[in-house]
């Protein structure tokens, strides 16, 4: 089967344009229906009793002041929890040597971070639950914390988990070619310490999840803000000892995720724990506070990381050893070492060189764990790289352009893999930057820069190139043991009025899942786009699937619909074939009706076939196959993963008086393979770029040296708002994928991959003549003036 | 809770033109009297301290934040929401716009931006964007990175200046 993608005239071309997204007029109504919105008969609400201390060990709870407040039902401590709930283990068996102590949904005994649940009020009214939940006294003995990241293995510092014997969760070194050598022998080699910031997600909606235990049908039912259906069925099943079968998860609209939904929290697995108990509806949506502490974290590392480069600029080696701290656990199931991981296997991506040698640390401290959050470890990968790639261009006085167009994989040098063993199949780094450089209008950029420069006004221009991974196959989860389906599914069919409903396993978190599903069906089987409905997000109802992670729903839910849709245009045109009495191959559907494909004339309509097939079986020849739906899944099998590629640039000016930063303008080209809908990824691009812009210049969890968050509130933890972002030009190069029919890699972290890389370059270009430069984010006034030299204490 | 926060007050207002009389906690905010009590559940909650901009509801004309106004406060006021805002067809052509310009993703914060760009636009004439991002610069979305809805509500001040010079022409 072929389709012509790139013609767009031919028939039911819908994929490649930008068509509407269904559920937007909804969303813009205020007729959304997030889990707060949802009120169920007898509904509860829990509220969390949290840990104040980083670690302590938890003594008596006293909750008699807590039940004498009107509408307290109960009060839950981790025995009671642990009762119906059993506590879970963090690791995968692929990831050699993570380890991670058991995690109940409620503390039991210690508490390991400030925010951890350690008792649970269930009231009627969820002011009555937290009114109560300030009224538990529980009895904490303090125990040494440990909350620096860098001295974490040291013999003198506490272990966290003595039965685990030291702080160490996870190490893991990759060592390709002769890195020693390499360097000794370099023209130039360049270093630097890198570090990014504890960032967390932030969702405008927080973490929500309304559970309800039917104990006359045996079957709980949770409506949750998640990404995952199926893998929080496959959890709640286990952990509350329910057969999966009677386990129903509902996710309907969900107010952002961008990775922190797609995690096990304990508060939420309490929840289910509690409405199984109770035998009623139970109702859990965090605060904000909450979300600040208990949200998972990400991006806290350090990198000392250098690099060697002969005297044309040629990359001879990368040597990369990164830290970072997890927390007191890894985080269910997909574990924290995945993005310590993904650093070691992206640092140099881009580039064609043979010597590399990069090893990751992750540590156990008490703070907020972290896990995978948008566009895991690739953020902190591309800085380092990119870092040093503009820090050697520099030390060589070669222009930032230049040093790239001579190290990156040649266009045609595909199938390649990396020194880190990273597969790629296509990618398209010069066609890229030719095209960034373009429609930056570098030349005039760079003469503008100089201008400016004149004038006393510090401008930079950086440049940050970036692999991303998407489509990812087993080798991510599925084969280290994690109940994590890398396939998807489609289910295709038509009702009798002719329309179609597409049934699918990835989810809709705003990114427009819906809408790239519905105009792939609606082309597949050839009908118009709102002639489809699309269905997502109901474990009961969609075939099994993996959800929204890792950018793999067009390309994997994108695929399986094509597929599924195609396979139901066959059925419908075997059955119009017998009715017209042709064949089916002398026939086509186009707008949704069955046509002649040399001269487009209209033979029979959908809606009329769907009224023979349903009312007037009878007059169909016996045993013609007459089933209008169709199921397909889909997974890769070539390719680990899909790396795409692409490139960013920003400008912007810096003010060394007050260390201020503005953003003037920002670009990206980037290569997702084929683009099912030019608006929903141009939109996620600027998404994703202003989330990295977020880390770039404002975003940093603080602790104290406690173990005490310090800023759990959005006036305190800086977000980009609409007054300091920028324009955006974006820009596509498309490399379809060879593994599919449709030929769609992800497009959803490829902005948060480059941003802050590119943002660090423009600044460091624009201080370099200043003699300053910076590689801790984010890059607050303060810290630039540091680098200036302006503030010294 | 002291014991004033668990009083209540009795309250008569308007919320999107219809008459609403309820007895509301003293210490009820108003934004959860509005999804709480009326099912009122466009707005959302979500920082709980005014800064993120998603409990944005007009009360007496004005762009305020439903987590920041007590309930017993909109006494004798006039709210609107977005459900009667849609209703009214008051702002079909900027919902209209964000949906053509994809200027939401998960919708979270739509309710919410909507009213705060109606409140700019309500002032006439066109806005630059600039002014557009500074008026909305209490508002927090995650997903757009902003440029869309920044786009929207340009085209769609644009639309109202030309179709308001137009009216002005015609009578002229």
């Amino acid at each position: 089967m072929t389709i012509a993608f790139g013609n767009p005239d031919r028939p039911n071309s819908y994929i490649g344009k930008t068509v509407p997204r269904p559920n937007a007029p909804r969303l813009v109504q205020g007729r959304g229906r997030f889990v707060d919105d949802i009120t169920l008969p007898r509904m509860a609400h829990v509220a969390f009793v949290r840990s104040p201390y980083a670690h302590a060990r938890i003594g008596g709870i006293d909750a008699a002041a807590a039940k004498a407040v009107k509408g307290v039902l109960r009060v839950f401590t981790g025995a009671d929890i642990a009762e119906v709930c059993t506590p879970w283990v963090a690791v995968l068996a692929h990831l050699k040597g993570l380890k991670s102590p058991p995690q109940h949904a409620l503390a039991t005994d210690r508490a390991t971070w400030v925010g951890e649940p350690v008792a649970a009020v269930l009231a009627t009214t969820r002011a009555a639950a937290e009114e109560a939940a300030s009224l538990v006294e529980v009895a904490y003995e303090a125990l040494p914390v440990v909350t620096d990241m860098m001295s974490a293995l040291d013999e003198t510092t506490p272990v966290i988990h003595p039965d685990l014997g030291d702080n160490l969760a996870f190490r893991r070194l990759h060592d390709e070619g002769d890195v020693e050598g390499a360097f000794a022998g370099a023209h130039a080699v360049v270093s630097a310490r890198f570090r990014t910031a504890r960032h967390t997600g932030v969702t405008l909606e927080p973490r929500s999840i309304l559970v309800d235990w039917n104990p006359a049908e045996g079957q709980l039912v949770a409506w949750h803000a998640t990404q995952a259906p199926h893998m929080m069925q496959t959890v709640l099943a286990k952990h509350l000892a329910l057969p999966e079968s009677r386990v129903r998860v509902i996710c309907g609209d969900v107010g952002g995720s961008y990775g922190i939904k797609v995690h096990v929290y304990p508060d939420e697995v309490a929840t289910a724990a509690i409405a199984k108990i109770m035998g009623r509806p139970v109702k859990f949506v965090a605060d904000r506070l909450e979300s600040f502490t208990t949200d998972i974290h990400a991006r806290d590392h350090i990198v000392d990381a250098r690099l060697a480069v002969d005297e044309a600029g040629r990359i001879l080696a990368f040597d990369v050893d990164d830290w970072t701290a997890i927390g007191p656990y890894s985080v269910y199931p997909r574990t924290s070492a995945i993005e310590g991981n993904q650093v070691v296997n992206l640092c140099g991506g881009p580039y064609d060189f043979a010597n590399y040698r990069a090893r990751t640390t992750v540590v156990f401290q008490n703070k907020t764990p972290t896990c995978q959050y948008r566009a895991v470890g690739h953020p902190i990968a591309v800085a380092i790289t990119e870092g040093l790639v503009d820090m050697a261009a520099a030390e060589l006085g070669m222009d930032p352009v230049e040093i790239r167009r001579r190290n990156l994989y040649a266009d045609d040098a595909y199938p390649a893999t990396s020194p880190a063993k990273m597969r790629f199949e296509g990618l398209s780094h010069h066609a890229s930057l030719d095209k960034l450089v373009a429609l930056m209008d570098y030349d005039a950029l760079r003469a503008d820069q100089a201008a400016a420069r004149k004038r006393g006004v510090h401008r930079g221009i950086g440049i940050a190139s970036f692999i991303e991974l998407t489509n990812p196959s087993p080798f991510m989860y599925g084969i280290g043991g994690a109940r994590i389906s890398a396939q998807d599914g489609c289910t295709v069919r038509m009702d009798p009025d002719g329309s179609v409903v597409a049934l699918s396993g990835v989810t809709e978190q705003g990114q427009g899942t819906e809408a790239m599903l519905a105009q792939i069906v609606a082309e597949g089987v050839g009908v118009s786009p709102s002639e489809v409905r699309v269905v997502t997000g109901d474990t009961q109802v969609t075939p099994y699937g993996g959800g929204t992670w890792a950018s793999r729903g067009a390309g994997i839910g994108g695929e399986a619909a094509l597929q599924a849709a195609r396979a139901l245009r066959d059925s419908i045109l075997e059955v119009a074939a017998a009715m017209l009495q042709s064949e089916p191959g002398r026939l086509d559907i186009r707008a949704g009706a069955v046509v002649d494909p040399d001269t487009g004339e209209e033979r029979l309509s959908l809606a009329e076939l769907g009224r023979i097939v349903y009312f007037r079986g009878d007059t169909l020849p016996k045993g013609l196959p007459r089933e209008l739906v169709q199921t397909r899944h889909f997974i890769t099998s070539e390719y680990p993963f899909a790396f795409t590629n692409g490139v960013q640039a920003s400008y912007l000016e810096v003010d060394v008086e007050t260390g201020v930063v503005t953003l003037l303008k920002h670009w990206c080209v980037e290569d997702c393979g084929r683009i099912v809908n030019p608006q929903l990824v141009d939109e996620q691009i600027r998404g994703g770029i202003v989330q990295g812009l977020g880390g770039a210049l404002y975003e940093e969890i603080h602790y104290d040296e406690e173990g005490q968050l310090l800023n759990g509130s959005m006036a305190d933890y800086l977000v980009p708002m609409a007054a300091e972002t920028p324009d955006m030009i974006v820009g596509h190069v498309e490399t379809p994928t060879k593994e599919s029919l449709l030929g769609a890699k992800g497009a959803g972290e490829a902005g948060t991959a480059g941003a802050p890389a590119a943002v660090m370059n423009a600044i460091n270009d624009a201080l370099r003549p200043l003699g300053a430069q910076v590689t801790e984010m984010p890059f607050t006034p303060e810290r630039i003036l540091r680098a200036l030299g302006a503030i010294e204490d | 809770m002291t014991e004033i926060v668990r009083d209540r007050i009795d309250v008569a207002l308007t919320v999107n033109g219809e008459p609403v009389e309820a007895r509301v906690p003293a210490g009820q905010h108003l934004i959860d009297f509005l999804r709480l009590e009326l099912g009122l559940t466009g707005a959302h909650a979500s920082c709980e301290h005014g800064v993120c901009g998603a409990c944005t509801i007009r009360v007496d004309g004005d762009a305020v934040r439903g987590c920041l106004m007590l309930a017993a406060q909109a006494d004798g006021a006039e709210v609107w929401t977005v459900e009667g805002l849609t209703d009214t067809g008051e702002i079909a052509d900027l919902q209209a716009a964000f949906v053509a310009r994809n200027a939401l993703q998960c919708g979270f914060c739509t309710p919410g931006m909507l009213v705060a760009a109606q409140e700019l636009l309500a002032r006439g004439g066109a806005p630059s964007r600039g002014e557009i991002r500074e008026h909305l610069s209490g508002n927090y979305c995650r997903c757009t990175g902003y440029e869309a809805i920044v786009d929207a509500v340009e085209a769609v001040a644009m639309a109202r200046a030309g179709a308001a010079a137009q009216e002005g022409g015609g009578g002229a």
